[in-house]
């Protein structure tokens, strides 16, 4: 007993011996980073993003719209996802400890100037082209219908009333025309239309995902076409960017295209990659969108609206892409 | 065995914990170890996978859908090989060591969705082989009178690593620096550390209790048909589909929470959190409990604690009292009926066929509740929460009456 006791006092102090030192390995590698310049939201031909550059991870960042791969100027602050549109920016960011996140609305200038706390992982995050309508998805572990363990939560912001829909669950949903009630409805992929009341989003249910439209002010949604997810509103209002799952099977990865809301024709684009993010229009002809690289890295990929051409690297070490200058001027 | 006789008639006058035995309390350190180290990894994997590896609801779903299916049938094989061999520690030890090499896997795997949701896979075959052993070395390791505090005591230690796997894993990625990839590395390094600690205190301080070399043919396919054939059997696993189907998924329970007091989704977290402390503090009582009235009762009323949850949910009570009772009663169903299914299952199984038997008995209720849940899902959809939750309180009722019926006649009779 005496031997054994002796090898389990060893074996445990090499043991919390190993898990300690890579521990102080690990942190003596961390390091933060100053602030490389003075980052504006406000309208002007430049591209925000989310780094994910080892020397700035998860800064937020902006680069001249027309020399992408050109100097890049850093901010102090960090998100986990961000967004900005007519000097309205929106930070999804940890808040405290590991398990809880907020929102962050943030003014041109980058400061804060609401904090909403989230649950669950933050996912996606978009703004009305006017600035006004803040957007936001996660993924919340906890509701495990169905056997899984995850599922999503959209919300909703207007700054201007200051309306909050914490969740879309309670919108009344019309499912091809009939009403439908659910408890394993799921919506993410918020895209806002020019009013600035209506919006566009994915909806699953019953192991389907649909295309729905909704009306902020009347609490509605409904489907409009399925194996739609993450759609994206262009500039000019025609057309909706998205990923599909290839056969309808997200196992098989997903597709990025293109549909005409007037004609419902879909185009898919040239990226053939399986790209998982929603996508975001830099101009009325391209669209960018991110594609990871190993654990913590990202490029920020782009690739024509009209299906032609072929799919470029826009800007390294990038990811949460979105185009500042105004769609309607250009600049 | 004249001498353990009077040492148990002893130690049950005493009513100690420590009358339970040395094995429960190594068996319950290794699941305490064991715990944290799952744990760690259960907290942050849904952050590494979404944040750190940029894997959308879709593709953790698949991933998250292996780690539920990939169990069911391998629990009975690993129960099945256990008695076979007549090495339940053996089996035990190598479905703890394959889901700590599992904790490096993750390492290895990098961002390949088809990589963690191979290593996942092989984590959860690890949790499927060595549960049913484990708890069939639980029933070898205290005396029958005892089972019932032995399972709590065991389930105690069990649930408090699962409530400090979490915190060990936030105080790395605080020293480490949460948004850094390098902190889930940590996570993962650290945790594989304490899961071999595990494996370790389980090679060096559990002792299988060999059982003499059984005649030929006595675990064998044949068998194990005659035991499911055998009226005991059939009835434990009529009672185990029955109690499984009664219950309809912690997910739902706190959702329903969260519907009828809309309350902040930042309290969301802290539901499970009051369901585990009621669990954790109240297992090692009602299982002392089972061994004093008797196993049937105990877990009948945990049965009825969790058709007053339903009734709750359903009922006109609101507010704090509402979570209050509502967790404090949810926590005591699991705390009645976990282990202490368990302990009444064991004696009712032949020694030789025990950790198959055992394995029987989990995987039927596992799948049970499995049904239960998708089935709970549509009865919302189709009828509406108010509904769907009442008749879940009319399930656990008649569960109570058809678990009374199957198994305390011969109860009464031996």
């Amino acid at each position: 007993m005496k031997t054994r006791i002796l090898i389990a006092v060893l074996g445990v102090l090499v043991l919390a011996g190993a898990a300690v030192a890579y521990v102080g390995f690990a942190s003596a590698r961390g390091h933060d980073v100053a602030a490389t310049g003075v980052v504006s939201l406000s309208p002007g031909p430049r591209l925000l993003f989310r780094s994910t550059a080892d020397a700035d991870r998860g800064h937020v960042t902006t680069v001249s719209a027309i020399d992408p791969g050109g100097p890049r100027t850093v901010s102090p602050l960090s998100c986990a996802r961000v967004y900005a549109a007519g000097g309205t920016g929106l930070c999804l960011r940890q808040d405290g400890d590991l398990t809880t996140y907020q929102l962050a609305v943030l003014d041109a200038g980058l400061a804060v100037t609401r904090e909403i706390p989230l649950v669950g992982l933050p996912n996606r995050a978009r703004v009305s082209a006017s600035g006004r309508m803040l957007a936001w998805t996660v993924f919340v572990t906890g509701d495990s219908y169905n056997g899984g363990m995850f599922s999503t939560r959209a919300g909703i912001l207007d700054t201007a009333t200051g309306d909050l829909a914490g969740t879309l669950e309670d919108y009344a949903v019309t499912l091809d025309g009939k009403p439908y009630q659910a408890a394993d409805l799921n919506f993410w992929g918020v895209t806002f239309t020019r009013d600035d009341r209506h919006f566009y989003a994915t909806m699953s249910t019953a192991g389907h995902r649909y295309l729905v439209a909704g009306d902020f002010a009347a609490h509605t949604v409904r489907t409009l076409r399925e194996n739609v997810e993450c759609p994206s509103l262009s500039p000019d209002g025609t057309r909706v960017a998205f990923k599909s799952a290839v056969d309808g099977d997200p196992a098989n990865g997903w597709r990025l295209s293109v549909v005409d809301l007037a004609s419902s024709k879909v185009t898919p684009l040239a990226e053939t990659r399986s790209v998982d993010d929603q996508p975001a229009w830099l101009d009325d002809h391209t669209i960018g969108y991110g594609v990871p690289r190993g654990p913590g890295h990202a490029d920020v990929w782009s690739v024509p609206a009209d299906g032609s051409g072929q799919a470029r690297l826009l800007i390294p070490e990038a990811e949460s892409p979105a185009a500042l200058s105004d769609a309607r001027t250009g600049r | 065995m004249y001498l353990a006789t009077l040492g148990r008639r002893e130690h049950t006058t005493k009513g100690k914990l420590s009358a339970v035995g040395a094995n429960v309390f190594a068996l319950g350190a290794v699941s305490l170890v064991t715990d944290v180290s799952s744990e760690m990894v259960t907290a942050v994997l849904p952050v590494y996978l979404v944040l750190g590896l940029h894997l959308g609801p879709a593709a953790y779903g698949v991933v998250d859908g292996l780690y539920t299916g990939a169990t069911a049938l391998l629990r009975i094989v690993g129960g099945y090989v256990a008695d076979r061999v007549r090495r339940r520690k053996v089996v035990a030890g190598v479905g703890y060591a394959l889901s700590a090499v599992a904790k490096l896997g993750l390492l290895a795997a990098g961002a390949s969705a088809a990589a963690i949701g191979a290593v996942i896979t092989a984590d959860r075959t690890g949790k499927g082989l060595r549960t049913a052993p484990r708890d069939a070395l639980i029933t070898l390791s205290a005396p029958e009178p005892l089972l019932g505090r032995a399972f709590g005591v065991h389930r105690a230690m069990d649930s408090v690593g699962a409530f400090a796997g979490p915190l060990v894993a936030l105080g790395v990625l605080a020293a480490v620096g949460a948004t850094d990839p390098e902190a889930f590395d940590a996570v993962f390094v650290v945790s594989f550390c304490v899961a071999a600690i595990g494996v370790l205190l389980l090679v060096l301080f559990v002792r299988d209790r060999r059982t003499p070399p059984v005649a030929a043919g006595t675990v064998s396919p044949r068998a194990v048909a005659a035991l499911l054939r055998g009226s005991g059997v059939r009835r434990l696993l009529v009672a185990a589909c029955v109690l499984g189907l009664a219950t309809v998924g912690d997910g739902f329970v706190y959702l329903l929470l969260q519907h009828k007091e809309d309350i902040a989704t930042g309290w969301f977290p802290l539901l499970a959190v009051g369901t585990n402390l009621s669990y954790l503090l109240l297992a090692a009582p009602l299982g002392a409990l089972a061994d004093r009235v008797g196993r049937l009762p105990v877990v009948l009323g945990g049965y009825g604690a969790l058709a007053l949850v339903y009734l709750l949910l359903a009922g006109p009570v609101s507010g704090w009292p509402l979570f209050a009772a509502a967790l404090a009663l949810y926590g005591t169903f699991y705390a009645a009926t976990d282990g202490v299914l368990m302990a009444l299952a064991g004696p009712l199984l032949p020694e030789s066929l025990r950790t198959t038997g055992i394995s029987l008995v989990q995987t039927a209720q596992a799948l049970a509740y499995f049904a239960s849940s998708v089935l709970f899902g549509l009865a919302w959809q189709f009828w509406g929460a108010g509904l769907a939750v009442g008749v879940a309180a009319g399930g656990a009722v008649v569960a109570i009456g058809v678990t009374f019926v199957v198994l305390s006649p011969r109860k009464a009779a031996a």
